[in-house]
């Protein structure tokens, strides 16, 4: 993965851009201690590091638009950063960037129940705004694996999703309104706690922009009242396609699951070794829940393992108890735990059409020997969204090398099977190189033309999403 | 009859961009169902884009050309049991047109129902697009899974542009399979502030109302799913209601009653505008106190409100809050009020600035912005 050089002119410019930062800030909030820069230098993609020119920890939307301003005139690329956990290295500083972290901006600014709403700063965590709504009976419904670190202006980043998107939709079905700070530090309001904004859909054109188009520091966001209860059913099939045909005819049926997950052999027998939730030793396996009264779950889950049972499944665990729903859950909710421990790994999220599963599978198996790694593949079968685990040893030179090309080759099979490069963890650097893949030269202008109307001087995160020689031009008008 | 006897028709993206290059200032017509903005230009037909390029029930995906029209994909899919989830309201009899709504046209008006409520709007079940853009580029952005976060976003910025960037070739949907039964719950006797009240206290609760409206005094709450599970539902609301509440059970009874809400039957062929307001549940009543409607309806649990108003009241200036669209009026007051809300001057900016970028000439829809 290359990254951009780093422009002398800005790095010659260190301490000028420092003082200047330093007079709009707070104490404390500018760091520039290489010790300390260190922190800032990688997200959740942690083979990839590099400490930036400085970093920044604003307390106020103001603040922010100092910071924004300043960078601007002095042409210096800043990464918004949120809690720092894309997969995808949204975050990713380059030497001459500046990361603006948003994460003391963590305020409640308002909750409004009767018109189910929470207004809330962009740092918090994704979990705080359920724990701030949970008393009153609500919650936030966008609820990545992360969530416990995340914090919402990377939710809205990266239009986050999760294992329960499949009945509640992702983040931008729940973003109603934004404060964003523009890329020369104009403060502008998108939306509100209506359900629609007038004019250009600009609120969903920001959601999943990556840090593209502005830094967003306050958000209004959908809550919704928490359901009454949720319990899973566990299945196990002896191949990938009778569990992709038994997904198929779940999502026909008219019902309405809160998540379908699914995982395959060799997730199946890393997380037993891992975690010993007692699973059945099979090739596939379907975790389905559903929510709402206890008579209502029944019979949910009655109907489920009806339609499950025309696939003769070779095993079915119908909990009764919350014990049995966390048993179930724990194999899951352990999968990269339970892969982690056999190495490192690179975590995909494809995208395919659902009816494609079993022969993406069959490949990613066969891409997988090719290649000389193990894949385990655990996803969210509802809608496609997979999560190829590529195993590889750090250690080993060449070793991540291969494991990305391999990545690589995984990602195009699912554009070619009609999905997309990534469901839910953005594009960042990681998937930037095979964005030429799922779109045309016209599509990309197209999108990056949006970038020129926000940012004419591609100054925001200014080295992802785009393949590099695709935007060269556009970064080197800075 | 559409007001527009389109001149052009598009057979193909080919024969799109050789249109659009030859054409100063064009009017994007489906069926010319769902236009609320004034005419400028000639008239340009999607119609001759038309097809279902792909529909797979087991997946909830559906791909077809702008020019389809939605009463072919309503009969497909109620073929397969499934239906679009977003509930197209139908426009023809509160603007008085007959045309044929076409699915371009859904999609560039972001057309959403009562559902929205719960499921979301039209916007939210649109996967991919592909449209000419003013300088005749092809452009395609999403695809047709439900997850997706490749690249910007350009599909959300599609619905609901009422073509003002380009004209939609092609739409991928999401939908959505019907519920085995429905019920309404019709609650009499309240006036617009107990209306909120309720709707709101409904909402809250974890019982996913489809439908949340109040007129004729009447608060209208629909459960859709499970028969077992809606006698369940229905019960538990009865109790919290403390209302004398009637049930209408099954399709055939309810679908009326949500036709009505959808298409704004009330308002039908009365003298004066029709104004559609987005607003905060809670400051409803504060609108109604404010502009004095000769009628009003609420749709999405308050969230917005439709009003029936004397011709040529200003809405906008008598808003706390929110925003209104001007859906039925005489052109000369459309075009003294103005159509669609007025933006603060950032997002003014922006929004010219993108259509700068699409439509550099200022081609399509000049009446719509």
């Amino acid at each position: 993965m290359d990254m951009p050089a780093p422009k002398p002119e800005i790095l010659s410019r260190k301490s000028e851009l420092a003082a200047r930062l330093r007079a709009v800030l707070a104490k404390h909030a500018l760091i520039e201690a290489p010790e300390e820069l260190k922190a800032y230098e990688c997200d959740a993609l942690t083979a990839y590091r590099c400490p930036p020119l400085l970093a920044v920890l604003p307390e106020t939307t103001e603040e922010v638009s100092k910071v924004m301003a300043i960078c601007h005139e002095m042409g210096v690329p800043v990464v918004p950063r949120g809690a720092g956990t894309s997969l995808a290295g949204g975050a990713l500083p380059s030497e001459d960037a500046v990361i603006l972290g948003v994460a003391r901006l963590r305020d409640v600014v308002e909750i409004n129940t009767s018109d189910r709403y929470i207004r809330v700063q962009t740092g918090m965590t994704n979990l705080a705004v359920t724990a701030a709504v949970e008393d009153e009976g609500f919650f936030y419904a966008p609820d990545p694996s992360s969530q416990l670190a995340c914090a919402i202006a990377g939710n809205i980043a990266m239009n986050s999703g999760g294992a329960h998107c499949l009945k509640y939709g992702v983040t931008t079905n729940n973003l109603l309104g934004v404060t964003m700070v523009m890329a020369d530090g104009e403060v502008i309001e998108i939306g509100g706690a209506e359900m629609d904004a007038g004019g250009l859909d600009i609120l969903g054109l920001i959601c999943g922009s990556e840090g593209q188009l502005g830094v967003v520091t306050e958000a209004t966001l959908r809550i919704l009242p928490k359901p009454e209860g949720a319990r899973p059913v566990l299945f196990g099939f002896d191949s990938n396609e009778v569990a992709g045909a038994c997904v198929a005819d779940i999502i026909r049926s008219g019902l309405i699951p809160v998540a379908i997950e699914f995982m395959d052999r060799p997730i199946i027998r890393a997380t037993e070794e891992f975690a010993g939730a007692g699973y059945p030793d099979c090739e596939a396996l379907l975790i389905v829940e559903v929510e709402g009264s206890d008579q209502e779950i029944d019979d949910q889950l009655a109907r489920i393992v009806e339609i499950a049972k025309r696939h003769n499944p070779v095993a079915i665990r119908e909990s009764q108890s919350a014990e049995e729903s966390t048993r179930i859950w724990l194999g899951r909710k352990s999968a990269f735990g339970a892969m982690g421990q056999r190495g490192d790994y690179i975590c995909l999220d494809g995208t395919i059409p659902v009816g494609e599963l079993p022969a993406v599978l069959k490949r990613i198996a066969e891409l997988g020997a090719e290649h000389g790694h193990m894949v385990g593949n655990v996803f969210h079968a509802g809608d496609g969204n997979m999560h190829p685990l590529i195993l590889y040893n750090a250690n080993e030179p060449g070793q991540l090398e291969s494991a990305e090309r391999l990545g690589a080759e995984i990602l195009k099979l699912c554009v070619d099977a009609g999905g997309c490069l990534t469901g839910e963890h953005g594009v960042g650097v990681e998937k930037r190189e095979l964005m030429t893949h799922q779109f045309a030269p016209a599509d990309l202008e197209a999108q990056m033309a949006v970038k020129d109307v926000f940012d004419p001087k591609w100054i925001l995160n200014p080295a992802k999403v785009f393949p590099l020689d695709v935007s060269a031009h556009r970064r080197g008008a800075a | 009859m559409s007001i527009l006897t389109a001149k052009e028709t598009a057979k193909n993206e080919t024969d799109l961009v050789e249109i659009i290059s030859g054409s100063a200032s064009i009017v994007i017509e489906g069926g010319g169902t769902r236009r609320i903005g004034v005419t400028e230009g000639e008239p340009l037909s999607t119609r001759g884009l038309s097809g279902v390029t792909l529909y797979e029930p087991g997946t909830l995906t559906l791909v077809a050309q702008a020019g389809t029209p939605l009463s072919e994909i309503d009969v497909l899919l109620a073929a397969e049991n499934q239906r679009l989830a977003f509930e197209v309201p139908d426009f023809r009899g509160l603007l008085g047109r007959a045309g044929e709504s076409t699915l371009g046209g859904v999609v560039a008006t972001n057309a959403s129902g009562p559902r929205r409520v719960a499921v979301g709007a039209c916007r939210d079940f649109c996967l991919g697009v592909r449209f000419v853009d003013g300088r005749g580029a092809v452009v395609k952005n999403g695809g047709r899974v439900m997850k997706n976060v490749t690249g910007l976003d350009l599909v959300k910025l599609m619905a609901g542009s009422h073509g003002t960037l380009g004209v939609m070739t092609e739409v991928s949907l999401k939908v959505q399979p019907l519920p085995e039964t429905t019920v309404t719950l019709a609650v009499p006797g309240c006036d617009a502030g107990e209306a909120i009240a309720i709707l709101s206290q409904m909402l809250g609760q974890p019982y996913d109302l489809t439908g949340a409206a109040w007129q004729n005094g009447e608060v209208l709450l629909r459960l859709e799913g499970f028969e077992t599970s809606l006698r369940y539902r229905v019960e538990r609301l009865r109790a919290l209601l403390q209302h004398d509440v009637v049930e209408h059970w099954g399709l055939e009874a309810c679908d009326p009653i949500w036709r009505g809400i959808r298409d704004v039957t009330a308002f039908h062929g009365r003298s004066g505008d029709v104004w559609s307001v987005s607003i905060k549940p809670s400051e409803a009543v504060r609108v109604l106190e404010a502009v004095q409607p000769e009628d009003v309806m609420f749709d999405w649990g308050g969230n917005r409100l439709w009003l029936l108003t004397k011709t040529g009241t200003d809405v906008r200036e008598k808003m706390p809050s929110g925003h209104a669209t001007l859906m039925r009026a005489s052109e000369e007051t459309k075009r003294r009020l103005g159509v669609f809300p007025p933006q603060s001057p950032a997002l003014e900016r922006i929004s010219a600035g993108l259509r700068q970028r699409f439509d550099p000439e200022g081609k399509f829809n000049r009446g719509m912005r």
